[in-house]
């Protein structure tokens, strides 16, 4: 079987998936970055050699989400795209003629518009509505139930409660005068969906047009709780595409499939990446007051990237002058 | 008397130009970094805008070297800015630092208003002195302007990433060393030697980005994490709404030199949109976006430090801005955050939008 490689490295999962020539999705793979993108993307590779057939070749690598750099010099990446333009990619791959895509991760919350097939406008939360999925992880832990139980538990609410969506902050205090009030969990939880949705639509969507097909996707859609608020809120269906919690994968593979098409070779370095020994090391330029914490990834003994100088002195000595992304 | 300012982008070599014209003692304090940001979040209000924390970090550094008086700009209307140096100055004083403080107000009716605000600095110098020296920095701020705009043009098709920061800093430092406007024009075409030594790509395809809003977040690099860098390195040539030159004639000025382009003309295009003044530069973010727009640039990028109000004004203007004249426009707020990948993910998406519209739209030609 041949394919493309589609990874996707975000603050909370790190997602791989593998299509085939005719680009349907043969496999999908959902971690924890946990912090550790390296080892996990290594782990995920790992886990994808096994599942797949023993003759697989790799024709084409794609990377994206916020640790897209550091994925793509690891695994060796023919495109090195943003989050925003792969999810776009995916979304109209899966969902042909989508008009609207409602995506919320781990840390970023995004809307992008699309007409006749092309993105004609995108908003990223600036200053607030950031870590919504975060938020909701960490108040189904503190309300101890599993985070895939929050949404089908919100579906029973008979009168949600109001809450405060302005910021995390102030929402969490206001859950917890809500529960010691007595009021019912289903209720605080759908409470606490229309709080998020309606801080989502002012600060991201902010009176964007809203026109259907309307996609839902990004980790958060799999919290049935949401998709019932974002209905309520716009007032038409929401639908959720297969793989929605993988689409930057899936719009990554995509565009790596572009990417090669002119016969280029591939630079993915195989699977054996996952047996490499990489190592991060980082240290802080004297060269002005910046105090740049400069990191340098290293493979074996030799140093394949670094990042992190505001003036370029340290990776511009190893940048090549051929640019991937 | 030993004089420092706060920095705002390249600023410093204009008015430093002037004031050691004038036989001032001067002390420039070292650029923004992390060490400036820090000492002023820890010492400002945290509702302030980053421009104060800056300001502060600055002052704070250049006492350190010696510095004793300050100088800045004053302000008068809805943006807060007005008071910034009364505020930055009661704060210094908490802190035991005793500077003097020469608040330069924008004259309300003549340049002569200016020209008193100059003098208590200089002193016992003729006017014709001072005069000179004004005229001296401007002339600085005009060179720098126009090697900022070489660079501009330059970066998005450099052949070797960072030759032309590389260039830059030589050819900024080239307009810094003149000591006389004879010795200026010299250097000037030094500095043009250097920028036009980078090798470029003559016929690479670019993408034009006009950058608005709120003037420190514009000039000062290091408040917008370097955008015109980031933006050049991704293909875009990129233009600015404001340049110091054009902002000393406008405000301290009172527009005396014309052939320039201006506020009244800008404010002007805004007009359809935008009727009344609101501050800062708002007004002027909504027309300049009306004249990239009508000058065939692919998009614009809004700027402003978080809480900045007219820029807020102009931020709810845009999207209708964009939809009549169907200009690509992204908001991008800044603040103490440095972390540049959220930055650079935007900036990406951004720049594959507009190529996308591109493309369609030479299709459909």
């Amino acid at each position: 079987m041949k394919g493309y490689l589609g990874v996707d490295v975000g603050s909370v999962s790190t997602n791989i998936v593998f299509i085939d020539e005719q680009g349907d999705v043969k496999e999908t793979i959902y971690l924890r970055t946990c912090g550790q993108p390296i080892v996990t993307v290594q782990k995920g590779l790992k886990e994808l050699a096994q599942r797949l057939p023993e003759n697989t070749v790799v024709r084409g690598v794609g990377t994206t989400g916020s640790g897209r750099h550091l994925a793509g010099v690891v695994i060796g990446a023919d495109t090195i795209k943003n989050e925003i333009t792969t999810h776009a990619v995916a979304a109209s791959y899966l969902v042909p003629g989508v008009q609207t895509i409602l995506e919320i991760g781990g840390q970023d919350s995004k809307i992008i518009i699309l007409r006749n097939n092309v993105v004609s406008d995108f908003a990223m939360n600036t200053v607030c509505a950031a870590g919504t999925g975060s938020f909701l992880d960490q108040q189904a832990s503190r309300l101890n139930i599993a985070i895939e139980d929050f949404g089908p538990i919100s579906l029973k609410a008979k009168a949600p409660v109001r809450i405060a969506g302005r910021c995390a902050v102030f929402a969490e205090s206001d859950m917890i005068h809500k529960q010691q009030m007595g009021c019912a969990l289903p209720d605080i939880l759908a409470g606490l969906c229309e709080a998020l949705v309606r801080n989502y639509l002012n600060n991201v969507g902010k009176g964007k047009e809203i026109l259907e097909p309307v996609v839902f996707q990004g980790g958060v859609a799999a919290n049935v709780g949401m998709k019932k608020a974002f209905e309520d809120a716009i007032g038409v269906s929401v639908q959720i595409p297969p793989y929605f919690n993988v689409m930057g994968a899936v719009g990554a593979a995509v565009l790596a499939k572009d990417a090669v098409k002119k016969s280029v070779p591939t630079r993915f370095k195989g699977f054996a990446v996952a047996d490499i020994n990489y190592h991060a090391s980082s240290f802080e330029c004297s060269g002005c007051a910046n105090c740049c914490e400069v990191v340098e990834i290293n493979e074996n003994e030799e140093t394949i990237a670094r990042w992190g100088d505001r003036c370029g002195k340290w990776s511009n000595a190893l940048a090549k002058k051929e640019k991937i992304s | 008397m030993k004089v420092t300012f706060p920095h705002m982008g390249h600023m410093w070599i204009c008015l430093k130009a002037m004031l050691q014209y004038l036989g001032v003692e001067v002390v420039v304090p070292p650029s923004c970094s992390k060490k400036t940001l820090t000492l002023g979040t820890k010492h400002a209000p945290e509702f302030a805008c980053m421009p104060l924390k800056l300001n502060l970090g600055n002052f704070m550094e250049a006492y350190e070297l010696g510095a004793d008086t300050i100088i800045m700009a004053g302000g008068c209307g809805p943006c807060r800015f007005g008071y910034y140096a009364y505020s930055e100055n009661e704060i210094l004083k908490d802190l035991k630092y005793n500077f003097n403080l020469i608040v330069l107000e924008p004259p309300e009716k003549h340049f002569s208003e200016f020209l008193i605000k100059i003098k208590q600095i200089t002193g016992n110098r003729s006017w014709y002195q001072v005069i000179k020296g004004i005229r001296f920095g401007f002339l600085k701020a005009k060179a720098v302007d126009e090697i900022e705009r070489l660079s501009f043009k330059i970066r998005p098709r450099e052949l070797v990433a960072g030759s032309t920061d590389m260039a830059f800093q030589q050819a900024l430092a080239e307009i810094d060393r003149a000591k006389t406007p004879q010795e200026l024009i010299i250097n000037i075409e030094q500095a043009k030697n250097i920028m036009s030594s980078i090798e470029i790509d003559q016929i690479k395809p670019v993408l034009k980005v006009g950058i608005v809003g709120e003037i420190y977040t514009l000039l000062e690099p290091f408040s917008n994490q370097n955008i015109e860098r980031l933006l050049g390195k991704l293909g875009v040539e990129v233009d600015r709404s404001i340049y110091l030159s054009e902002w000393i004639n406008d405000h301290l000025f009172m527009g005396l030199i014309k052939k320039m382009s201006n506020r009244e003309e800008t404010c002007r295009a805004a007009r359809p949109f935008l009727n009344h003044f609101v501050g800062g530069h708002g007004e002027e973010t909504i027309g300049s976006t009306v004249l990239y727009s009508e000058k065939g640039y692919d998009g614009v990028i809004q700027l402003l430090p978080f809480t900045c109000m007219p820029e807020i004004v102009a931020q709810s203007i845009l999207p209708k801005v964009s939809e009549k004249l169907g200009i690509a426009v992204m908001t991008l707020i800044v603040d103490e955050q440095s972390g540049e990948a959220g930055l650079l993910t935007r900036l990406e998406a951004f720049v594959d939008l507009i190529a996308q519209k591109k493309k369609q739209k030479e299709a459909l030609a």
